[in-house]
């Protein structure tokens, strides 16, 4: 027989570290146990990559300036071996954007450089623009110089201002059917760099800028063409494609003033791309870390890269899920197909959300049921059945979303998120089922592990959630003692009652 | 709405009922080493562990490993009239074929359907393909000798294999019970496929109580046959048969699948190291007071005739369930 001492001692030794360390945490750094006090920390990582050419290396990235909106917490740098200076964020000269400069005596092969930058969102903070120079009537050639006279002589008696004469020629360059001059114009100049110049040609101050756009867990990220027009002392941010936006605390400005974003001497094939994370951090850490950047707690997930941070805050999810499932299946007894199939599921809910994570599940599901009828017909081996079914569920997705694209379905795209592999499988599985324990079965199973991935989904997705197991990497070893007490229940199931309902 | 009638607890534990959980952790882990679980997932190695304990089987014919044997199987079967087809890794009985006789060239199955030669070839490139194993590992064929039922339970099963289930625990034999195939089990003798499983007195092999799909029954649902006062005959060779196998499979708790060859008496059918719960309904009593007592047995006997001794003398139902009979 197992004795339940041993187990006993291990369950406690996991729930007292796993307390106390949280506990620790909690009173050392002041994270909290509730998410509610927090304020918003977007950190964003800028990656360069080159290649250097066995030489002297320089390496200038463009720094994103001080704008409303938005408080800078701290900024830094990893790079190995190299020289680096940043300009700092309260030089005198506003006109010029700040830069990164990175240097080395000689690098060959691929470089990896980062810049890593922190802010907080704050809106009650404004930055004072310094009003632009009217700028001088840039030069055009013939036929150029034409269209844009003739597409500014249709503009300028529609607007009232600069910003209504922006608006007016945005329009103008993406009104279908196209203006004749506008479409020349386009094939010349992309649509942000042509807006500046006619602008320009009308004596407004406006400005070609880039923006990142800060979505919690992007990676890989580039940015985005936006306007300026200067209008009433400040800038006014335009959509080049759907007109006038109001700056908002999702955007980020990086490049204004400075004619390049990345620029590598001594180097080729360079490129930069951004990940960006958010963290709900205490307002009083915040205030502190202004001061002193250091006081980061130091066993925290924090430290690490935020391409890294942004995968983690799934991962750190994934023991929620599994917990969800152990209980389900061994106190509920419900029959799911696939032992952890519900949690990856439920994962991929977590970017669908739940309504067209459902739809969208269903039907790959049942549309591959359909084509591996087919299949079977085809007396296929196993690994080979399996690998069609992979291709055929990535047919089943393209068209999904290219159909709900055209429909305007936005969130038909997020299909995409689905593990296809385990979809294969999972349809593999039911097709089984189906034809050897017949279709209520495969109803039985199937509602099962959705219904286990909607409980999954819907606590891994509480807010509490979500910030316990990120701040508190210590809270799954609770989880582990939790799945360890569960895994040694001799009890009955609840569906056991059920069965045994006769037994009286 | 009306809410499922469910039982309470308390009251199963006091009955001694075993659920999943417990069966899962005290017994199959506690009593079945994983190293000897392929003497009872690999048909092939149970048949040669059970002759060498002196268990009877139905002899196995021939084994094909490969396409190519596969391929020419027709030379091999000429003079064989009579015969079954079993994928050495199946589960829950699919894959097994049952050719009961020849007419013109033509296989006739068990329930009258007619196959030709190259039916009989593409099932079996599709055993050793495996598409009847766990997992879809390749797996053999094997041939053997049809069992011919004994007609004792003629009217009282649907097209199938009446069997009789035995769990052994720690060579004890401790409950039984016998499982017709339904229409709706499709031929199958699987409870969860809606089988029958009929209750047996371990004393002397009378029918306790019948149920289907975990819920008492009377008749059987498609001839509408009673299903009391059954007995089994031959049944304390059935129980040394199962006593035997706690030798051969090494495997301290065991579901033993026996049947009645017209001729040859008890044979094994198969082994199954992971049994079902729902015997336990078919014979209305739990399982956990058996198990306890065999517990308690610090050595078992190393006689399988003395445990199977032990186990009429205690665990029969006869005394107790006489009232039960007369409600019934």
């Amino acid at each position: 027989m197992n004795r339940p001492g041993p187990l006993l001692l291990f369950v406690t030794i996991l729930l007292i570290l796993g307390i106390v360390s949280a506990q620790f945490r909690h009173n050392t750094y002041q994270v909290p146990f509730l998410p509610g006090e927090q304020q918003t920390v977007w950190q964003i990582e800028a990656k360069l990559k080159f290649f250097a050419e066995d030489g002297p290396v320089q390496a200038i990235l463009t720094l994103p300036p001080e704008q409303s909106n938005f408080r800078f917490l701290s900024e830094n740098t990893a790079s190995s071996g190299y020289g680096i200076k940043i300009d700092d964020i309260s030089s005198n000269d506003k006109t010029q954007q700040r830069l990164a400069r990175w240097s080395k005596r000689t690098a060959s092969g691929a470089q990896t450089l980062y810049y890593k930058l922190e802010i907080s969102t704050d809106a009650e903070r404004r930055v004072e623009a310094i009003p632009p120079e009217i700028p001088g009537k840039p030069v055009w050639d013939e036929p150029y110089l034409t269209a844009a006279a003739d597409l500014l002589a249709i503009a300028y008696p529609k607007s009232a201002d600069s910003l209504t004469l922006a608006e007016t020629l945005t329009q103008l360059l993406h009104n279908k059917p196209l203006d004749q001059n506008a479409a020349l114009l386009l094939s010349k100049y992309s649509a942000p760099e042509l807006l500046a110049r006619l602008l320009a040609n009308a004596q407004v101050a406006a400005r070609h800028v880039k923006a990142l756009a800060l979505e919690d867990g992007r990676r890989r990220q580039s940015l985005t063409d936006m306007l300026e027009v200067w209008q009433d002392d400040t800038w006014h941010l335009l959509d080049p494609i759907s007109g006038p936006t109001a700056k908002s605390e999702q955007l980020l400005l990086w490049q204004t003033d400075s004619p390049f974003l990345l620029e590598v001497s001594g180097g080729s094939r360079s490129r930069v791309s951004f990940s960006v994370i958010s963290q709900t951090r205490p307002a009083l850490e915040l205030s502190a870390q202004e001061v002193n950047p250091e006081t980061a707690p130091v066993f925290s997930l924090y430290s690490l890269p935020i391409e890294e941070q942004s995968m983690f805050k799934l991962i750190m999810l994934l023991p929620v899920g599994a917990l969800v499932v152990v209980f389900m299946r061994t106190m509920i007894g419900i029959k799911t197909s696939g032992t952890f199939m519900p949690v990856l599921i439920a994962m991929s809910f977590l970017q669908t959300k739940l309504v067209p994570g459902l739809i969208s599940f269903l039907l790959v599901i049942s549309v591959g049921l359909m084509i591996r009828t087919y299949l079977s017909l085809l007396n296929l081996l196993l690994v080979a059945r399996i690998a069609a079914l992979v291709i055929v569920v990535i047919g089943i997705i393209s068209l999904v979303s290219v159909v709900s694209y055209r429909l305007g379905l936005i969130g038909g795209l997020t299909i995409t998120f689905f593990p296809m592999i385990i979809l294969a499988w999972t349809i593999e599985r039911m097709a089984i089922i189906w034809e050897e324990e017949g279709p209520r079965e495969v109803f039985i199973q199937g509602g099962g592990s959705l219904f286990v991935a909607t409980l999954a989904y819907l606590l891994m997705d509480q807010a509490l959630t979500r910030h316990l197991a990120f701040n508190f990497p210590e809270i799954h070893l609770c989880i582990l003692a939790l799945i360890v007490l569960i895994g040694r229940y001799t009890g009955y199931r609840l569906s056991e009652l059920y069965r045994f309902a006769d037994m009286k | 709405m009306k809410l499922p009638q469910c039982a309470n607890p308390i009251s199963l534990n006091k009955q001694g009922i075993l659920g999943m959980n417990r069966r899962n952790i005290d017994y199959i882990s506690c009593y079945n080493d994983r190293q000897h679980f392929p003497n009872v997932d690999d048909k092939l190695k149970t048949k040669r562990i059970a002759q060498q304990a002196g268990v009877s089987v139905p002899e196995l014919i021939m084994v094909i490993h490969t396409q190519r044997e596969a391929d020419s199987i027709a030379e091999q079967l000429t003079g064989i009239n009579q015969f079954v087809f079993k994928p050495a890794q199946g589960s829950g009985g699919k894959g097994i074929l049952i050719i009961l006789s020849r007419e013109e060239g033509l296989f006739v199955k068990s329930n009258g359907e007619k196959l030709s030669i190259h039916d009989l070839v593409r099932h079996l490139s599709n055993i050793i393909s495996g598409l009847y194993s766990l997992g879809g590992r390749t797996d053999v064929a094997i041939m053997e000798t049809l069992v011919n039922f004994d007609p004792v339970f003629n009217d009282l099963s649907y097209e199938g294999v009446p069997d009789i289930r035995l769990i052994v625990f720690r060579g004890y034999p401790v409950m039984g019970m016998l499982r017709l195939a339904t229409r709706a089990s499709d031929g199958k003798a699987n409870l969860h496929q809606g089988a029958i499983g009929i209750g047996l007195d371990m004393a002397v092999g009378e029918s306790i109580g019948a149920v289907q799909y975990n819920r008492p029954i009377q008749k059987h649902p498609d001839s509408g046959a009673s299903l009391s006062g059954i007995s089994i005959p031959h049944w304390r060779t059935l129980l040394l048969l199962a006593a035997r196998c706690y030798e051969a499979s090494k495997l301290g708790y065991l579901g033993a699948d026996l049947v009645l060859d017209k001729a040859r008496g008890p044979l094994l059918l198969e082994l199954n190291a992971r049994p079902g719960l729902t015997i336990q309904v078919a014979n209305k009593s739990g399982l956990l007071p058996r198990l306890r007592k065999i517990e308690q047995i610090e050595i078992p006997a190393s006689d399988p005739q003395q445990r199977v001794d032990y186990a009429i003398q205690q665990f029969s139902k006869r005394g107790k369930s006489a009232d039960l009979f007369a409600q019934d």
